[in-house]
């Protein structure tokens, strides 16, 4: 674990400062068959970029292949301009259903206080500032009254918010959300919403996979739309045409007096099955 | 009242007793602390294959002439490592690789033992424990494995912790998570092979398990979890040991009853999770 501190933020926004986020030619694979292929993009420092595409185009396993979670079969990932792997906490995850033991003896506050394990050493106690930290993230969340009730006491969007809150807690220099706004409750929706422009404020890098091209058009300067490849990559208007959203969505997608509708409305938690078996 | 104390220290003036007692006391607080990754990692089983993979090796290094702990302890380490590798390709699912290794291990134990005639009295010892044959230097093995236990539990007290709760979070942090599976593995075969001598290795499963899973229902947090079951394991040890010695009955069992019996007044009546107070909760609604 590393005992450095991050520089402010203020100090990452020079011109020069490479892309926070580079892909080059990127392959992955899902237990051998390959899920992603050739992905080529990046990601400028503080952008929030919306990832957007129909189920089983691999978002979730774009999100586990930035953090080390899946390997890369070809091509190369850079952070800062370099190899992932030396960034160990500038990079925060929140999956799409927390795949954790909800029966663990561990209360909110404890959860989240493990996103600042990153910055401590193994002996070491929380200092005040991780305290502070802590308290600072499960405020935002508005959860700061249930710090101390078990984790699996809490409500499913509640849950959410206190990874949500762990992740904040890892002051990342790059959040990946994967489907937060999917199937939670309208406090967490607007917290969650809250939390993204707290974020693009501080200029930390953000990427929200998501079902809502409504939600994705609205709240995030640039969209990223994904089948196995990439189909666009720019503005919500640049990415969101007809073209684009048929060779995505296929015959899902229906355009109607100018309207958009993509006909797959939840998602069936096919890429939550990617993981149960680990 | 003096005499009540006098007969509860009577058996303090034995030395094979003040042994037994101190080897017995470290054991139920080994076996209690690293049996609440036991419980929460849910490796019952594992443990319980564990302690009777030890019987080939205690049968092999008496074959030899070699001191049957270490015996013990490298036919553990083996089992160990060879589920771990086993299950790692996920060709064959972890339970499968223990079910297999588990049975052919205990096979070849008996076998090996029914093999020597002297020593068949002795299996009994391995498999029921002989706290109050603890000898000088087995404490000694026992004090100093149980140290070496104890700090790497404290030392990896958060990489174990993430690693249990939070694969993913692991993973983020760039955490060794199979480096960390193994070292708990390590641990537990050392903890199983150092209990051998007082509960045996049929019923050390128990004591990994019944203090923990004690623990469990009476606290919140993983610390508190550790701490409270390490008590419990180290009072079942005292208790079960005194009460051996009065009511003249096989040590090992004794105290994993005792365990057993407070692990059921737990579950009964523990606030909240106890089966009396949510009875009642039902009953008086608000």
């Amino acid at each position: 674990m590393n005992p450095g501190t991050h520089p402010p933020p203020a100090s990452r926004t020079l011109p020069d400062e490479p892309a926070t986020l580079e892909l080059e030619g990127v392959d992955v694979s899902y237990n051998g068959v390959p899920v992603l292929e050739g992905l080529t993009f990046q990601v400028p420092h503080g952008a929030s970029l919306a990832v957007v595409g129909p189920n089983g185009a691999g978002k979730s396993t774009l999100f586990k292949a930035l953090v080390g979670l899946l390997p890369i079969r070809a091509g190369r990932i850079l952070i800062h301009g370099r190899p992932l792997g030396h960034h160990q906490d500038c990079v925060a995850y929140v999956p799409q259903r927390e795949e954790v033991d909800w029966h663990f003896p561990v209360t909110v506050s404890d959860v989240v206080m493990m996103g600042r394990f990153g910055q401590q050493g193994w002996l070491q106690r929380p200092s005040k500032t991780d305290r502070e930290i802590v308290s600072a993230s499960l405020e935002q969340m508005g959860i700061a009254g249930l710090a101390d009730r078990p984790i699996g006491e809490l409500s499913g969007g509640q849950q959410q918010r206190a990874f949500l809150a762990r992740a904040l807690a890892q002051q990342p220099h790059i959040l990946l959300m994967d489907e937060p706004f999917t199937g939670v409750d309208f406090t967490t929706l607007e917290i969650t919403l809250a939390l993204l422009e707290h974020l693009r404020a501080r200029q930390v890098t953000v990427m929200v996979s998501t079902h809502d091209l409504n939600l994705a058009s609205e709240r995030f300067e640039s969209v990223l739309l994904l089948n196995r490849r990439l189909v666009a990559h720019g503005s919500p208007k640049d990415v969101f045409t007809p073209p684009h959203l048929s060779q995505a969505f296929g015959e899902k997608v229906l355009f109607l007096d100018g309207a958009i509708v993509v006909d797959e409305c939840c998602p069936p938690g096919e890429e939550l099955e990617e993981w149960s078996r680990s | 009242m003096v005499e009540i104390l006098d007969q509860l220290l009577a058996p303090l003036s034995y030395a094979f007793m003040q042994r037994g007692l101190l080897a017995a006391s470290i054991v139920g607080v080994l076996c209690a602390t690293i049996g609440c990754y036991v419980v929460l990692r849910s490796m019952a089983f594992l443990g319980d294959a564990l302690a009777h993979a030890v019987l080939p090796g205690v049968a092999v290094a008496y074959l030899l002439g070699r001191n049957l702990t270490l015996g013990a302890l490298a036919a553990a380490l083996i089992v160990a490592l060879g589920v771990g590798l086993f299950s790692r390709r996920g060709t064959i699912k972890e339970d499968t690789a223990i079910g297999i290794l588990f049975a052919a291990a205990l096979s070849l134990g008996v076998v090996l033992i029914s093999s020597i005639r002297t020593y068949a009295v002795d299996l009994s010892h391995i498999l029921f424990g002989n706290v109050l044959g603890v000898s000088v230097s087995d404490l000694w093995l026992t004090g100093v494995l149980g140290l070496v236990i104890l700090a790497t539990t404290i030392v990896c007290y958060k990489p174990f912790l993430v690693i249990s709760f939070d694969p993913v979070l692991a993973a983020t942090l760039r955490l060794n998570a199979e480096f960390f599976r193994y070292l708990l593995l390590v641990l537990l075969a050392l903890t199983i092979v150092v209990s051998m001598q007082t509960v045996g290795v049929g019923l050390v499963a128990a004591m990994l398990v019944t203090p923990a899973a004690t623990a469990y229902l009476l606290v919140q947090r993983l610390p508190a979890m550790m701490a409270l079951s390490a008590a419990i394991g180290g009072l079942s040890s005292l208790v079960g040991l005194f009460a051996s010695y009065y009511l003249n009955v096989a040590s090992g069992a004794a105290i994993v009853l005792t365990a057993t019996l407070l692990f059921l007044l737990a579950y009964l009546f523990a606030p909240w999770r106890g089966i009396v107070w949510e009875r009642t909760r039902r009953q008086t609604p608000g």
